[in-house]
């Protein structure tokens, strides 16, 4: 497979304006990734600062009300700053730094990837604006403000849909315009060549710990691994080990919104198709002239009309499969995992949780499903309030 | 071949960009009349696309007030059709891969042919991905025009001696948009280009007054001009013709006049 490329998907649709940024990324990661003193700094990074490794807790009482799969939960979202994000930001802050950076970019959905890009630019010393689409910051405010406490410029984007897909083109277009001391710290397994791969290899440490946490608990792999899907970022870090045992069912949530038959959704997979979009072939929410279709999720961080092009083609190989859950199931599994774990998930997350809830019980009493909890829910308490005719003050 | 070289066969070239369909088609096939009537050489003809992603504010919202009145792709195509009758210049499409792949690069190119299109721009398509519709492009005589950048350093050589059509060399970094002053060493980038090809180079990005316009057409064979049309079409709406055809006019005249 040509290098960049999954499959069909993948490749480098961008800009010439920043086609030596990307090669010049590609030779420093493709230095940096061999080189003992970087992963050191970056094992020292995940594990005294992050709090790697993230627990597996067996979430026995989930289990028991399911009453079929024994359900495992890794817990990304016990990490530094409430989410897997911070494994590909560390990553990405220290390959910029080593590359003579000073300054971090960064487009956010639900605001995890902006804070957590925003952390890391404040413990390295790092200029930080982050990019953020309107009606996020309204839905996410208080991100906005830890983002701004952290010391990073939160610039509300008003353009198109004023989500996700348009922070990604505004942080795209702010990096055409000042490269020389800018990185782009792209937050999931998208756009151009080298991203998907960097951003992959950064969150692969979600399945290396899972992998070897489950063989120490049960001896052996689990049956099926579950995570929610929007970029992918969390999703291939939680297969990426286990892409070669054909025996363990990996399986992507997408966001279905009102319904995938409906135009509120942003289920890429069980809606969309191939096109050419964000530096990326893959498959894309369109119209039939190729227009970006504005997409809808209650998750920010699953409003994302396209998906990472190693899914993709997973999904074409059949390796993966990917689901649609409504907002619905959702939110009704963001408040089971409340109350029978006490542990309050990223809505994101509670996607990952509505698929479990729904193959668990049908599954045997032997079987093991390990479920990745990518974030924290704290930040979605008022706007799950808010779905349920309730409102609260911040 | 295209017709594309007869562009800049009369003296330095002068190109608008208009965006189709902003604020209706009518008006966009009026502003390209104008234009070509008082010296226009090429038109870049930009179909508007949800997300474009090398545009500046201005463009952008050219963009959005097209697709909002309903335009699309094929409506465009008859556009073209229909301007033919009497437009003689080269007509180049600027768009972005998606409109180009979703439509079947077979398809779309075919129409272009068939209209009458002489070249395709596709800003986030680099060297490194232009064989997935250079072919296509090649095979229905279309040229597929290639863009160098202030950053491109190495890469100009290897860009320059594949180019068709014309090359679009990009005034600065950043997206498109009117600027106060253009910095970039443009004398240093055309000569590179002119080392290694003989096709006419054109720039563009940041390109509004006249005064700028003569300056960069010392360097160059043509000079693109965007932002600062969509402007006027955006202050005047479905009364833009004249307005444009008037600026045309005097950027053709300051381009004419750089030595």
């Amino acid at each position: 497979m040509k290098a960049g490329r999954f499959g069909v998907h993948g490749g480098q649709y961008i800009p010439e304006t920043l086609m030596n940024a990307v090669i010049e990324l590609e030779k420093a990661y493709n230095h940096f990734k061999e080189d003992e003193a970087f992963n050191r700094e970056l094992t020292s990074l995940f594990n005294d600062y992050a709090g790697r490794p993230s627990l597996l807790y067996f979430a026995k009482a989930t289990t028991e009300k399911l009453g079929g799969a024994k359900i495992y939960l890794k817990r990304e979202d016990l990490n530094h700053t409430g989410a897997h994000k911070i494994n590909n930001v560390l990553g990405q802050a220290l390959l910029a730094q080593k590359m003579g950076k000073t300054r971090l970019i960064a487009e956010t959905g639900a605001g995890q990837h902006g804070v957590a890009t925003a952390t890391a630019a404040a413990l390295m010393g790092m200029e930080c604006v982050v990019f953020m689409g309107e009606e996020d910051t309204k839905r996410q405010a208080l991100n906005v403000y830890r983002m701004r406490l952290l010391g990073a410029e939160v610039v509300p984007v008003k353009t198109g849909t004023a989500t996700l897909k348009d922070a990604v083109s505004e942080a795209m277009r702010e990096w055409t315009n000042r490269i020389v001391d800018t990185h782009y710290c792209l937050g999931s397994v998208m756009g151009p060549h080298p991203f998907p791969t960097i951003v992959r290899d950064f969150q692969a440490v979600i399945s290396k710990e899972l992998r070897a946490q489950m063989l120490e608990k049960e001896g052996r792999l689990p049956d099926a691994v579950i995570a929610c899907v929007g970029g992918g970022s969390n999703a291939i870090g939680s297969f990426y080990h286990f892409i070669n045992d054909e025996s363990v069912a990996l399986i992507g949530c997408e966001a279905g919104g009102r319904d995938v038959n409906s135009f509120e959704t942003a289920a890429t997979i069980n809606t969309g198709r191939l096109g050419i979009f964000h530096g990326m072939k893959s498959y894309f929410c369109q119209d039939e002239f190729g227009q970006i279709a504005p997409v809808y999720s209650i998750s920010a961080g699953l409003d994302y009309p396209g998906i990472g092009p190693e899914h993709a083609y997973l999904h074409d190989i059949g390796r993966a499969k990917y689901v649609p859950i409504t907002d619905d199931e959702a939110v009704d599994a963001f408040e089971f995992l409340s109350r029978t774990e006490g542990i309050i998930p990223a809505i994101e997350s509670a996607h990952a949780v509505a698929y479990a809830m729904k193959i668990a019980p049908k599954m045997g009493r032997d079987q093991i499903v390990a479920i990745t909890i990518s974030g924290r829910g704290d930040k979605d308490c008022a706007a799950i309030a808010r779905y349920r005719g309730e409102h609260i003050d911040e | 071949m295209s017709r594309i070289h007869t562009a800049f066969e009369k003296g330095k070239a002068f190109i608008p960009f208009i965006t189709c369909g902003d604020p209706d088609l009518a008006t966009t096939a009026a502003i390209v009349r104008a234009a070509v009537a008082n010296g226009a050489d090429l038109v870049e003809l930009g179909i508007p696309f949800s997300d474009p992603t090398a545009e500046g504010p201005v463009i952008q919202e050219a963009n959005m007030r097209a697709l909002a009145g309903g335009t699309t792709t094929d409506k465009i195509f008859e556009l073209v059709k229909d301007l033919r009758r009497d437009v003689t210049v080269p007509l180049v499409f600027m768009t972005y891969a998606n409109v180009v792949f979703s439509y079947g690069a077979e398809r779309f190119l075919g129409k272009c042919e068939e209209v009458g299109i002489d070249g395709i721009i596709l800003p986030d398509v680099p060297y490194e991905e232009k064989d997935e519709f250079g072919p296509t492009c090649e095979a229905h005589g279309i040229d597929f025009i290639s863009l160098v950048a202030p950053t491109s350093e190495d890469r100009i050589s290897m860009i320059a001696k594949d180019a068709k059509g014309f090359l679009y060399i990009v005034s600065s970094l950043g997206v498109t948009g009117v600027r106060r002053e253009i910095t970039t060493d443009l004398g240093a980038i055309a000569s590179i280009v002119r080392a290694n090809t003989d096709i006419p180079y054109a720039i563009g990005f940041g390109v509004s007054t006249p005064e700028q316009a003569r300056r960069i057409a010392r360097d160059a064979c043509g000079v693109i001009v965007g932002s600062a049309i969509m402007k006027i079409v955006a202050k005047h709406g479905a009364e833009s013709a004249p307005f444009v055809g008037q600026y045309v006019r005097e950027m053709k005249d300051a381009v004419l006049a750089a030595r």
